[in-house]
């Protein structure tokens, strides 16, 4: 099975399979650069990304790779200094905030500490002139979906984190927005609160079907709330897919180091480029993304639980090599096992009958991820 | 045995308690009475002083004779007729107060509105040049009242630079009369009390955090909508604070009026001046004065308690 397995074209990063009306946000060449002269830092660099409607879009990057950038473009905090901005196909890019159906909730709330509860959630209704009973009834439906009817009329500095996380996101969403913008809105929050508001964050967004676009650097965040993830490094988008696509077939080695545990090793394409063949001479099917050379030296990577231990003279067994270690962590094992070839591997399994010191084969999946630089 | 020696370490912990709380106390006295000497000495005394003063006669060569009277109260309403020796409501006093009541109030609104955007621009500076332009609001203070005040007199008097520079342009061809009026002096307090107004407003400005500006305009706040439902609310504490500062001694003004009002349109403060020196008139002086005391304390526990309101309405 395994020998006849095609080479897999994968889709290139930012493409999007949506049609026009399908995109709420639209970014196109979007540039932004800050300061002067030798100190000029550029935070985005030419980005072009397809935010589709009700979907949870996530911007995952580590610190400094522009997501809260793009976010505060979309939102009009900052202005682009080329590209252009869509929102739902019209033109935003140079409108001010508060000309923009797009609502955010701030890495530290920003609520107004001279204001109820009440008072933060209907202010953007206010704001919009809207009358008293509208304004009313929306507050208290958010209240309701938020579940804090009963702190309506408390000051914001009588809350807890989690309550004053509740009362923003009630704010930003009073108002109906197209687009909620949510910049690391979890961060400030304990482990366990955390958890309960990732999910309470996805059911909001299934009952008002607003499109969300959520950043943050947490990589389980990521994985566990959104529809589609977009990986940033230093001012682009590397990869665009679905939390599974992006974890099991990264693109690139950024995106592979930066999402779970993964062992990367060199390996060779055969003529065709359909095939790699691994230090220990066995050959699989490639993945080959856009952009990847089709000969030659390349990376593969395999995630440790998608590699098993074997006897070292097994049929599957693609690589042989030493158990150097292994670490119990509660939910299983990890082995680490020095290649026969050089290198080291490291093997996820719930279970191990595993040794220290033993001779060990290691299986690996049909095929395997060749990595763009 | 056990339990008796634990009520034994209880008494003893217990007294031992009181002591030091006992010498807390005198240490806390001790370290009070420095200032509290001082605003005895410096504040209570001399405000006695004066009260006594306002229940006695008028001495003929200025100071008081020993006879308990009231005439310094009534004369500030009254006006006691030459021949028949009734007394006739008057309003020469009053209008007087009414006067600096409402310069004093028009020279804080003045210096509210040149305070809070002059406030505004510092705090929204990179933080190593706000020192820069707060030590530029309060360079004019390294003058003298007096000169910075004879300096406005020689800018705007009728051969003053502003005149000559309007006539020479040729838009006037007769000097504006600006010395001498209410404007005058209305200018000039607004001149002389706008650092008070500037330093307590930037203070409360600068803590103004700018993620609240920002997140107001995202919740479709325009400008003025944001200036109105979020900074002028939060810089509430430094607007209350900039008024008080400007309009107490904007009331009790003197060197002001009397330089660039000319002396003919009184202040209070002048009128207390001229008790104490033209018309010897010591214990209406302390009169006026103990008035001037209650109506500002009046009004201003009014204004503390007003604005203390609407803060908290807002909520």
């Amino acid at each position: 099975m395994a020998t006849n397995s095609a080479t897999i074209q994968q889709q290139s990063p930012g493409e999007s399979a949506g049609s026009a009306h399908d995109i709420m946000v639209h970014a196109e060449g979007v540039t932004k650069t800050f300061g002067q002269g030798s100190g000029q830092i550029t935070a985005l660099d030419n980005v072009t990304v397809d935010i589709r409607k009700n979907e949870f879009f996530t911007l995952l990057g580590p610190s400094g790779c522009g997501k809260t950038t793009l976010l505060r473009l979309i939102a009009g905090f900052d202005l682009p200094d080329a590209g252009q901005i869509l929102l739902d196909g019209q033109e935003i890019g140079h409108l001010p905030p508060y000309k923009r159906p797009v609502n955010t909730v701030f890495q530290s709330y920003a609520l107004f500490p001279h204001m109820s509860v009440a008072r933060n959630i209907g202010f953007g209704l206010e704001m919009q002139g809207r009358p008293k009973s509208e304004i009313k009834d929306a507050t208290d439906k958010m209240l309701a979906l938020v579940q804090m009817e009963h702190l309506a009329d408390r000051q914001t500095d009588q809350l807890s984190g989690g309550q004053q996380q509740r009362v923003a996101l009630a704010r930003a969403l009073a108002p109906r927005p197209k687009v909620l913008l949510l910049d690391e809105p979890l961060s400030a929050l304990d482990l366990k609160l955390r958890k309960e508001m990732q999910i309470e964050l996805k059911r909001l967004q299934g009952e008002t079907g607003i499109t969300f676009v959520f950043v943050t650097h947490d990589q389980e965040e990521a994985l566990t709330m959104s529809d589609r993830i977009a990986v940033m490094q230093a001012g682009s988008i590397l990869q665009v897919g679905a939390p599974k696509e992006i974890y099991n077939n990264p693109a690139r080695r950024f995106v592979a180091d930066f999402i779970g545990d993964i062992n990367i090793l060199d390996g060779d394409l055969d003529p065709k480029g359909e095939r790699v063949i691994l230090p220990g001479g066995a050959a699989i099917g490639a993945l080959l993304p856009a952009g990847a050379a089709r000969e030659g030296r390349v990376s593969v990577a395999i995630r440790p639980e998608n590699m098993n231990l074997t006897a070292p003279d097994a049929p599957d067994a693609a690589l042989t090599g030493h158990v150097t270690n292994i670490v119990y962590f509660g939910a299983g094992h990890n082995v680490h096992v020095a290649l026969d070839g050089g290198g080291e591997v490291l093997v996820r399994r719930a279970q191990t009958d595993a040794q220290i010191g033993a001779h060990v084969g290691l299986s690996v999946p049909d095929a395997v991820q060749v990595l763009v630089d | 045995m056990a339990d008796i020696s634990a009520t034994g370490a209880d008494a003893r912990l217990a007294e031992a308690r009181r002591q030091t709380a006992a010498a807390a106390r005198r240490r806390r006295w001790q370290l009070l009475s420095p200032a509290l000497i001082l605003v005895g000495v410096f504040g209570i005394f001399p405000l006695t002083i004066t009260l006594i003063y306002s229940f006695l006669s008028p001495g003929t060569y200025g100071g008081v004779t020993w006879k308990f009277s009231t005439d310094a109260y009534v004369q500030f309403l009254f006006e006691r007729d030459i021949f028949d020796d009734t007394l006739q409501f008057s309003g020469t006093y009053l209008s007087i107060f009414g006067r600096s009541i409402g310069l004093a109030f028009g020279a804080t609104v003045g210096a509210l509105l040149i305070g809070f955007p002059t406030a505004y621009f510092i705090a929204s500076k990179p933080a190593n040049q706000r020192n820069l332009w707060l030590f530029l609001i309060t360079l004019p203070f390294w003058v003298n009242l007096l000169i910075r005040t004879y300096a406005i007199l020689l800018i705007i008097r009728d051969e003053g630079i502003v005149n000559i520079g309007l006539m020479w342009t040729g838009i006037i061809d007769q000097p504006i009369g600006m010395l001498y009026t209410d404007y005058a002096v209305f200018a000039g307090l607004i001149y002389s009390y706008l650092p008070f107004m500037v330093l307590p407003l930037y203070a409360s400005l600068e803590k103004l955090d700018f993620r609240l500006v920002e997140a107001a305009y995202d919740l479709y706040a325009s400008r003025f909508q944001v200036l109105r439902h979020i900074i002028i609310p939060m810089a509430k504490p430094g607007i209350v604070a900039g008024c008080i500062l400007v309009f107490i001694p904007g009331l009790g003004a003197y060197i002001t009026p009397e330089l660039l009002g000319g002396g003919k349109e009184l202040m209070i403060g002048n009128l207390i001046a001229l008790q104490f020196s033209g018309s010897r008139n010591w214990p209406f002086g302390s009169a006026a004065a103990l008035i001037l005391m209650v109506v500002v304390m009046v009004s201003l526990i009014v204004y503390v308690r007003y604005s203390g309101k609407e803060g908290s309405n807002h909520g």
